[in-house]
């Protein structure tokens, strides 16, 4: 069982003050706070490893290169990849979208094709989709979600024809928490003969997730939401899949061979070995550093003590929240499906006016469309306040948000 | 002579559609704006001294004790800066 009141004592900015109150962080799913653990190693690499990765004979660049290594294999191990060559390293869950999108749908889709997502995705599992449809002439199709937030199983399976080349479906929503059946989304997609890429930028850092088991071509997610830091993600491929793309991006790194021919009067390349064909020009090596010590953090803790931690917190909190008449909050009425992201309005007020209040108590949350437009016009909303819990909250939190909630509703 | 600059830090439009803006005054200069803003505009409703609901000029906003302030229904940023500098210079 997770003891919150040791982990919080690895987080040194939950010793802070806001506004001469306890710090209180309900934002977790834009980012998490950072254990001394990753600081210390990101620092530790700058103090002592420090230098760039491969092709150097000095011992610093193999000390690097041996760190950054071994964090492509901590992290395969986490989601239990094959090996590391199925891990690539991105900027986050974006950018490996973008490289799926770009690596493999510029040169595997055509005009006519069909991409299936659903209309709770985050931007970034849409914007990459519709801005590739443009250049290419596929067709982006949207499955339903029902009222209550949840997937509409039966509308995404409609979708599927034998034009479908790629499904991509968030594994966790960054709205309601909502946790699809990505097995059966799977399924689906490879019964179609389809591909499937799963965002998993809510999912990765909150459950236990092991791609052999769910089958998935792809797995985005980012390392700032699971304790490590900004500017590193992972795009988790299939390695036969991965081998069979084109790289994203051109530059060092990614190649093995660049020698020109005079004949030709061109350069003739050949690609690096996986993941390194995906990673062009001098990666996020401290990047790359933390997140391992991310990954080694969460794996100690263990990942289904996360999920049962969160799921406590979310039943504790909307128990509360329901006992006030001025709240609503938004999502299924069942939490068994659900992560410990909860999204709710407060009568009368703004989304914007009830973070700013409790942002004067020392309690952070977020407010606005949260990155997914198309499911706030789905529950009609202009905007929504959005509570999301992790490891170091406490429940103690919780009945601090409700009381400082409890007055905003009296305004 | 004083400046919009001299009491705000940021200016953050909100994501909706309600197309709320966010004004961070600076965390020195809080206390001065928020006096010089109660002065200027009419106080419609104080909220337990940590929420002020203000009019100014037609334009509602509200403002918290914490040197934050979000401004309803501006037309564009001319407009923002307009209601600014007549609040605070």
């Amino acid at each position: 069982m997770l003891d919150p009141y040791k982990v919080r004592e690895d987080f040194p900015i939950l010793k802070r003050k806001i506004n001469n109150h306890n710090l209180i962080y309900f934002d977790n799913a834009a980012t998490s706070q950072k254990p001394r653990q990753v600081i210390e190693a990101i620092e530790d690499f700058y103090t002592n490893h420090n230098a760039n990765v491969h092709r150097a004979v000095h011992t610093l660049s193999q000390e690097a290169s041996e760190l950054y290594e071994g964090a492509h294999e901590e992290v395969a191990k986490f989601i239990n990849a094959k090996n590391m060559a199925e891990t690539i390293f991105v900027r986050g869950t974006t950018e490996a979208t973008n490289l799926v999108a770009y690596a493999w749908g510029l040169r595997s889709l055509k005009r006519g094709d069909e991409v299936v997502l659903s209309l709770m995705e985050h931007h970034s599992n849409i914007v990459p989709w519709e801005l590739l449809s443009k250049i290419i002439g596929f067709n982006v199709k949207y499955a339903d979600v029902n009222a209550d937030g949840t997937l509409n199983y039966e509308d995404f399976e409609s979708k599927f024809s034998s034009k479908t080349k790629m499904a991509c479906v968030g594994h966790v929503s960054n709205v309601n928490g909502v946790v699809n059946d990505v097995k059966h989304l799977v399924k689906v997609a490879h019964e179609n003969g389809a591909l499937i890429l799963v965002d998993g930028a809510q999912s990765v850092p909150h459950l236990p997730v092991d791609v052999k088991d769910l089958d998935v071509d792809f797995l985005a997610f980012s390392g700032h939401k699971m304790l490590g830091p900004t500017g590193i993600g992972v795009l988790y491929g299939k390695e036969e899949i991965l081998e069979k793309m084109e790289p994203f991006h051109g530059g060092g790194e990614m190649i093995k061979e660049v020698s020109f021919n005079p004949a030709t009067g061109r350069c003739r390349i050949t690609w690096n070995d996986l993941p390194w064909r995906f990673e062009a020009g001098t990666p996020d090596i401290s990047g790359g550093v933390g997140l391992m010590e991310a990954v080694k953090y969460l794996k100690k803790i263990g990942m289904q003590n996360v999920k049962e931690h969160e799921e406590m917190l979310t039943e504790y909190t909307v128990k509360y929240m329901r006992e006030c008449e001025k709240i609503k909050i938004y999502g299924p009425k069942d939490l068994s499906a659900k992560c410990g992201i909860i999204p709710f309005t407060v009568e009368d007020l703004s989304s914007h006016d009830v973070a700013l209040f409790l942002d004067n108590c020392g309690i952070m949350i977020r407010s606005g469309l949260h990155c997914a437009q198309p499911l706030h016009q789905i529950f009609k909303l202009q905007s929504s306040a959005r509570a999301s819990f992790y490891i170091y909250n406490t429940r103690e939190e919780i009945d601090r948000f409700m009381e400082v909630l409890k007055e905003i509703t009296q305004i | 002579m004083v400046a919009i600059e001299d009491y705000v830090a940021r200016i953050e439009g909100t994501c909706g559609e309600e197309k709320d803006v966010i004004v961070i005054f600076k965390y020195d200069k809080k206390d001065d704006a928020i006096a010089k803003i109660l002065k200027k505009a009419k106080v419609e409703k104080s909220i337990s001294g940590i929420i002020f609901e203000l009019t100014f000029n037609g334009i509602s906003f509200r403002i918290y004790a914490n040197g934050k302030a979000i401004f309803r229904g501006v037309k564009n940023k001319d407009e923002l800066n307009k209601t600014l500098a007549n609040l605070l210079v």
